[in-house]
């Protein structure tokens, strides 16, 4: 709401600093009494102020359902400020929707660099956000922090190069690499015929993953499975039975892909109807959110994805010294829903974003802030978070595992890990199962 | 065997679009009304569904007792308190107000329903079928949509041909004004065959709940076959819509069998071949 307020202020045409009064106002009291007459003065009263883009409304709003909790509990633990030097700064976080619109997230970066000078970006969910917000912050010289979308898409897909890297945007997730891993070590562990049936739309992901050197099919070669890819389909298509009767006739025991969820319902809906029963089916984006894989019926039972973040993960908050179980929970209270993956990584994303400015000397250089999160040695709640040894410069990897949708837990349907021999530290729950 | 699987899938595809192409039809038909909020209107039907089926524990297909007069009463009031309003000479303020009504209608679900992708789940039904032969499968949920969908547009075709209203909506159709001196009220005849629209409109979002998933923002994508279809079958000609469904259906289908990437542009194609050659499309009802 409150971005709202200063956004209409600002349009109807007050001044800059009017509006840096209004959010002064937020600070003591005393602050604003020497604070208005003159600029200098004013920057002893600073604020630190975070932005925030986040795909709040439209089709990737799921991304996003976990925000307000997470700022709550943030905007609670920082309410006395942070501490940079001798003195103590109160924090702003200023929270932006990108209406899930890539050129509506790279005009809200804009004014969150322009008008609100934000001293850090953070940026969450899909390339679509990540990438323009991302941009923005590389042009303009602002420290940003990037998260929930493979490495790869945001690193490449922006023109980044191996050796050269980017300047001021830094990325923290797994990459494709990391989705192939898992889900080949997922079907190894059961028996079937090694006839992967792929499942890839006319989109980025679609195309990411089903590219010949690139994506799966190399990888596939390599690995011994053979892959029927009938080609690439538009997505929000409403029929699968070319593609189903393709994997029939190559007698396909496993099925992959990267669907959005009205697609990936379509088509397995279909595949029941007309007899096409895989032993095990990974797919990813389609079965992310439980709502999803609810809509599937009971036909979801044992459907296996990657798994990004869960409650099992033996990691603990370094901002709330919470265990991942214990946000989870506090989620589903306060809530009512079931947590989702996006939930551990937006906290991680708060977490590194307070402690390099626990580590900034003094406040106000963009450089300073660059070089703490260069710096930055922190056990999150995704794991550990070091930019040192990431594949390329930018870019520092969470671990990913594999799990199955099981009934028969707290919910409809839970994510149960199920294979870990990509980082073993994160606990198996059980075996790999087939599908029924 | 491949290929009569092929046709066979996409003639029940067609069922399906004819279903979402059928209310649109008919308000063009009558009222020469392009209705761009017709996708969104679908979606609306889908959610009153999913609070039926929620709140009473209902069945899909029996919470389309309730939904679909809702509909029709929603149908009703929309044309004869605001959509008759904007009928006249120039096509544009319609066109103008029900793209209005489209980016309304998403933002209010969005507001009451979040973004959840959401399903009605007909149980066991969701992935019954029935085998013919090994390389042919029919699903009973496609089947039900298809033959719904030829229903609909039988039980439409004999309301408008072999009864009184059906008289007065033609009559008003052709010529409002001679329509007025015969003693016609334009407005209330207007309004009925809008909620008859919204009725049919109910059963499509019904379906389509329960055929896969749909959020706030579906609606558009759903727009553009519905479109096809009426054109391909000519304007006014409800058993037009109905073939031009089933074209859509099976040309799709066989461009998917050759490639999945031709699948949505095979239609498309053939939608184009059929306005060049019968530019007013394959049975269109009246002369104008």
């Amino acid at each position: 709401m409150k971005d709202n307020n200063n956004k209409r202020r600002l349009a109807n045409g007050l001044s800059r600093r009017n509006f840096l009064k209004t959010s002064g106002g937020l600070v003591a009291g005393a602050a604003l009494v020497g604070g208005l007459g003159s600029a200098p003065a004013f920057a002893k009263q600073r604020v630190i102020k975070f932005g925030y883009v986040t795909p709040q409304t439209g089709p990737l709003a799921p991304f996003a359902e976990a925000d307000n909790f997470i700022l709550n509990g943030v905007r609670e633990k920082l309410k006395n400020g942070i501490q940079i030097g001798s003195r103590t700064y109160p924090v702003e976080i200023i929270v932006k929707d990108s209406q899930s619109n890539p050129n509506r997230a790279a005009e809200v970066a804009n004014e969150l660099i322009l008008s609100d000078e934000v001293d850090l970006m953070l940026v969450s969910s899909t390339p679509e956000t990540t990438n323009p917000v991302s941009d923005q912050c590389e042009i303009n010289e602002v420290p940003c922090i990037s998260t929930v979308a493979p490495w790869q898409p945001w690193f490449f897909t922006r023109g980044g190069k191996p050796e050269t890297g980017f300047e001021w945007t830094y990325h923290f997730f797994w990459g494709l690499e990391d989705v192939v891993e898992n889900y080949t070590n997922m079907w190894d562990s059961l028996n079937t015929n090694k006839v992967v049936a792929g499942l890839f739309p006319n989109d980025g992901d679609g195309n990411a993953w089903g590219h010949k050197e690139l994506g799966f099919p190399p990888v596939l070669a390599k690995k011994g499975f053979t892959l029927v890819d009938p080609g690439r389909f538009q997505s929000l298509t409403d029929d699968f039975s070319a593609q189903i009767s393709a994997y029939k006739n190559a007698d396909a025991e496993i099925v992959t892909g990267v669907v959005i969820p009205p697609d990936m319902t379509t088509f397995w809906s279909q595949a029941k109807q007309q007899g096409f029963n895989p032993k095990v089916a990974s797919i990813g984006k389609g079965i992310l959110f439980p709502s999803s894989v609810e809509s599937l019926g009971q036909a979801a039972h044992n459907l296996s994805t990657e798994v990004w973040w869960s409650p099992n993960h033996p990691f603990n908050s370094s901002l709330t010294g919470q265990s991942a179980r214990e946000i989870a929970t506090g989620y589903t209270q306060s809530t009512g829903k079931q947590w989702t993956p996006p939930l551990g990584f937006t906290h991680a994303l708060f977490e590194l974003a307070v402690d390099i400015m626990q580590r900034v000397d003094s406040l106000g250089e963009a450089e300073a802030i660059r070089d703490a999160l260069l710096a930055t040695e922190l056990d999150t709640v995704v794991g550990p978070i070091s930019w040192k040894n990431g594949p390329v410069k930018n870019v520092a990897k969470t671990p990913l595992v594999g799990g199955q949708w099981r009934q028969g837990g707290d919910f409809m349907y839970d994510l149960v890990i199920t294979n870990n021999q990509t980082a073993p530290m994160i606990p198996v729950a059980s075996d790999m199962q087939p599908l029924s | 065997m491949d290929w009569v699987n092929t046709i066979v899938q996409g003639v029940l595809l067609g069922g399906l679009y004819a279903m979402f192409a059928t209310g649109l039809s008919l308000m063009f038909g009558i009222m020469r009304l392009v209705n761009i909020a017709h996708g969104d209107f679908i979606v609306l039907a889908s959610y009153l569904a999913l609070v039926v089926v929620t709140s009473l524990g209902l069945s899909p297909l029996i919470s389309l007792v309730i939904v679909v007069p809702l509909m029709f009463v929603i149908g009703y009031v929309l044309q004869r308190y605001l959509l008759n309003k904007t009928l006249g000479d120039d096509i544009l303020p319609p066109l103008l107000v029900t793209f209005g009504m489209s980016i309304i209608l998403q933002n209010v679900l969005l507001e009451v329903f979040s973004a959840d992708s959401q399903k009605l789940s007909a149980g066991a039904l969701d992935i019954a079928s029935i085998t013919v032969s090994d390389q042919l499968s029919v699903g009973v949920m496609p089947l039900i949509v298809f033959i719904s969908g030829v229903a609909i547009v039988g039980g439409l075709q004999f309301l408008f041909y072999k009864t009184e209203l059906g008289r007065a909506f033609r009559a008003t159709s052709d010529d409002q004004d001679t329509a007025r001196l015969m003693g016609v009220n334009n407005s209330h005849i207007f309004a009925l065959a809008m909620a008859i629209a919204m009725a049919v409109v109910a059963i499509a979002g019904v379906f389509l709940a329960m055929r896969t998933n749909f959020d706030p923002t579906v609606g558009p994508a759903r727009l553009l076959y519905g479109f096809e279809a009426v054109i391909i079958g000519g304007l006014g000609s409800l058993w037009g819509t109905l073939a031009g469904g089933i074209i859509l259906g099976v040309a799709q289908a066989v461009g998917a069998q050759i490639d999945p990437g031709w699948q949505i542009m095979t239609g498309h194609i053939v939608f184009l071949v059929i306005l060049i050659f019968r530019p007013r499309g394959l049975f269109p009802r009246s002369v104008d």
